[in-house]
């Protein structure tokens, strides 16, 4: 204000330049001061992106340490019924004993008299099944025919439209007398039509007889304990539930998701913690002590950053070598540890650089601070922030890493399931069966979908000079 | 201008000089002996291989022999493919992977500008979040998927109009390095639109930029001459690890579309463990991004004069 000896807007009364007066009836509004920490906390709470993406990832977290406990199902357990199957919620399914061979039925008293010509024989009559059809067996029986020296049996998955369209050829049965066969190739659950055709031992009769035959889920007498079941032969037993399908080898893709996630996520989450630490440890000291120490250090930190990283992980990996029986986690942990940790170091120099000049370090150390006080009250806790944002955009990284790896198949070894690997798998059967490739990539992507947008808000929040959200 | 080119260029030689080192030191400790292969070695062949790499020398001599080598730009010969020494590998299917990296920053360099340059103008609107959607879809699904995903794309295409519109994999022809290109560039694409979306943001209410509107200058010559211009200055010094990326990232486009380039070639020889193959390529490559590095720096400070100070 400049001196105010003529009113600048005279027609305004002198008295409305009379200072005003707080009304004692109303308190002064306080609230406590909010700390740096409570108001980033405020910010990405108030993100709803961010908050959505932390939530996402606790359920992660709880998917993965509690998940195997709910679900007990063995990720590495076989099952060589159930290979590539999609989601299934389980189901009934009939004991079969198939522990004894099933003799194909012969008619004693037949003559054996083959015809000359097939075009005379006629098709089998009264095609029936023996026992009720499963996935494990199915076996059918019909009355011998005049004349024949031998059936072929037939199988297709659609009503047979003439003679050529029987389809797949099971079996040639020689002999007029053996009327009968067991079918227990690859079988699903659906209908299937069987058809029987008579030969007289060189050509096959031109009329056939075809029996529909609904094939309902089966399982094996000696496969219930593994199972968990108990039962006889003729029995319904309740089949696992496997609501995430089964991959090529008929294990529950589920209880792998949850075992890979272990395996993702503890790469994903320890190896950034590590890399993060000892960048952070590297860069502080550096940049705390500066001048010929801090250039010498930082050449280092130049040098290893141009190392193709890539290609250098490939190669620790192989020089690590995994020994038989190792998951091969460890070397690949080491590995990212040892390439990744400079961009920390560089970060963390640079910021206590800045904040070493700062008014109120060099405040505290004219006031008698000792070098740990400052260390510790002023250089590292100004250096959080910009870790913490580190750390979250390396986890994302690091899962992407072990995903690549294993998908060469220089990642972690079989059995030992993790994301990346499961990909890998899932891929060579993404056309017949999808879900083996869609569940293991949509866990990454949501992964490290969810550690890139927190990562996003958490720099929002924690950026305080940042005034516009979204920029 | 001198002195700092031939700094920058020694500083680019000491640094290939390390990865070198590296290499044949991680090289050094693989366990195992690599004439001890599947296939048995003649002592003709042994005494050859240890007369050539001094293997029956201490380890220093091998590493100096090792360097001698690389400096004469000799990789030595494959140990699994048959008299094919490691130049003829490069020279043979390094175009390859440089031409379809090319093609990829094309398309990540142009589609990022685009991209960027769309959300900032439509800036919290509904092209702004589709956009910014996207890109975030393309920075968290793993490249091999988005690989395996695309061949299906064009899979479903190809049934579609009942003609071979785009191949599926293989290599010779432009249109088969289309798909791949556009894969490899993907990530590359997606993070400088990020970069151009907030780097146009802070020129959009820059001084000038309203000093041109008062004037009358119209709203495409304004973006054009005005903001573009500004704006793409940071995105020039992200080129350097963003030519590293798709290099590197390459080895899955190539394995997933069958593309004979260098890429496949080491993945290969890892799995084969075919040594001087592996040491080659990585030193090769090595050298390779330093020199990307080393140009742009140049290049950048040749734009800009104020880099050369530091």
């Amino acid at each position: 204000m400049n001196e105010a000896t003529t009113p600048m807007f005279p027609e305004l009364p002198s008295s409305a330049f009379a200072p005003l007066s707080l009304p004692e009836s109303e308190p002064l509004r306080q609230q406590p001061a909010a700390s740096y920490w409570s108001d980033v906390w405020r910010k990405l709470r108030t993100n709803r992106r961010a908050f959505c993406s932390l939530l996402i990832i606790l359920m992660l977290l709880v998917f993965t340490l509690i998940g195997p406990l709910l679900w007990p199902l063995d990720p590495a357990q076989p099952n060589l019924d159930l290979i590539s199957r999609g989601p299934t919620l389980g189901g009934q399914a009939q004991v079969v004993d198939l522990s004894r061979p099933w003799v194909v039925p012969q008619v004693t008293s037949w003559p054996v008299s083959p015809v000359s010509n097939a075009q005379t024989l006629a098709a089998p009559v009264a095609i029936a099944l023996v026992e009720p059809a499963t996935t494990q067996a199915v076996r059918i029986q019909w009355d011998p025919v005049v004349g024949a020296a031998g059936y072929v049996v037939y199988r297709n998955d659609h009503q047979p439209e003439s003679n050529q369209d029987l389809g797949l050829p099971l079996r040639t049965l020689f002999g007029g007398n053996q009327v009968g066969h067991e079918d227990r190739l690859r079988l699903r659950p659906g209908t299937y039509w069987y058809s029987v055709v008579a030969t007289n031992g060189v050509d096959e009769s031109p009329v056939y007889t075809t029996l529909a035959v609904d094939v309902h889920p089966g399982v094996r007498l000696r496969d219930l304990p593994q199972l968990g079941r108990a039962g006889q032969a003729g029995d319904f037993v309740k089949l696992p539930a496997h609501p995430l399908g089964t991959d090529y080898l008929g294990r529950d893709l589920l209880a792998r998701l949850m075992h890979g996630a272990r395996v993702s996520l503890f790469i994903g989450l320890t190896a950034p913690l590590l890399f993060v630490a000892l960048g952070a440890l590297y860069g502080g000291v550096s940049g705390y002590i500066g001048g010929r120490t801090d250039r010498v250090l930082m050449a280092v930190v130049d040098f290893v950053i141009a190392l193709p990283f890539l290609l250098f992980m490939i190669l620790f990996k192989i020089a690590f070598g995994i020994g038989p029986g190792e998951s091969g986690i460890l070397p690949l942990l080491v590995a990212l540890v040892l390439l990744s940790w400079p961009g920390a170091a560089r970060l963390v120099r640079g910021q206590v650089l800045q904040v070493r000049e700062a008014g109120y370090v060099q405040a505290a150390k004219l006031l008698g601070g000792s070098t740990l006080y400052l260390v510790f009250r002023h250089l590292l806790p100004s250096t959080f922030g910009v870790l913490l944002v580190a750390l979250t955009f390396a986890v994302p990284s690091a899962i992407f890493t072990e995903a690549f790896l294993s998908f060469i198949g220089m990642g972690v070894v079989p059995p030992t399931p993790s994301w990346g690997s499961m990909c890998n798998d899932g891929m060579k059967t993404m056309m017949s069966h999808p879900h083996e490739l869609i569940f293991p990539a949509a866990m990454i992507s949501v992964t490290v979908l969810a550690f890139n947008l927190f990562g996003d808000g958490l720099r929002d929040a924690l950026d305080t000079q940042l005034g516009e959200p979204g920029k | 201008m001198i002195r700092y080119l031939v700094r920058r260029v020694l500083g680019g030689l000491v640094t290939v000089w390390f990865i070198a080192t590296a290499t044949f030191f991680a090289m050094h400790a693989v366990p195992g002996d690599p004439l001890l292969n599947d296939k048995a070695v003649t002592p003709e062949i042994r005494a050859n291989l240890e007369a050539r790499y001094g293997l029956d020398q201490p380890i220093l001599t091998q590493y100096a022999i090792f360097l001698g080598h690389m400096a004469r730009g000799d990789f030595g010969i494959s140990f699994t493919q048959k008299n094919r020494s490691v130049n003829d590998i490069i020279r043979e299917h390094f175009p390859v992977s440089a031409g379809l990296g090319v093609l990829a920053l094309v398309f990540a360099a142009s589609g990022g500008i685009v991209w960027g340059a769309l959300t900032a103008q439509y800036r919290n609107r509904l092209p702004d979040a589709v956009i910014m959607f996207l890109v975030i879809l393309a920075i968290s699904v793993p490249s091999f998927v988005v690989a395996a995903l695309a061949q299906l794309g064009i899979l479903y295409v190809n049934r579609w109009f009942d003609a071979s519109v785009l191949p599926v994999a293989g290599w010779g022809q432009l249109r088969h390095a289309l798909v791949p290109a556009l894969v490899l560039g993907l990530g590359t694409m997606a993070f400088l639109t990020r970069l151009m979306r907030s780097s146009l943001l802070d020129v959009m209410d820059a001084d000038y930029i309203k000093t041109a509107r008062a004037k009358g200058v119209g709203p495409f010559r304004v973006f054009w001459r005005h903001q573009l211009r500004n704006a793409v200055l940071p995105v020039v010094t992200v080129l350097g690890p963003a030519v590293a990326g798709i290099t590197t990232g390459g080895f899955v486009v190539e394995l997933v579309f069958a593309i004979p380039g260098l890429g496949r070639y080491f993945v290969q020889a890892v799995q084969q463990l075919d040594y001087t193959v592996i040491m080659g390529t990585t030193v090769f490559y090595g050298a390779f991004l330093v020199a990307m590095v080393v140009l742009i720096d140049i290049l950048y400070g040749l734009v800009d004069p104020r880099i050369r100070l530091q």
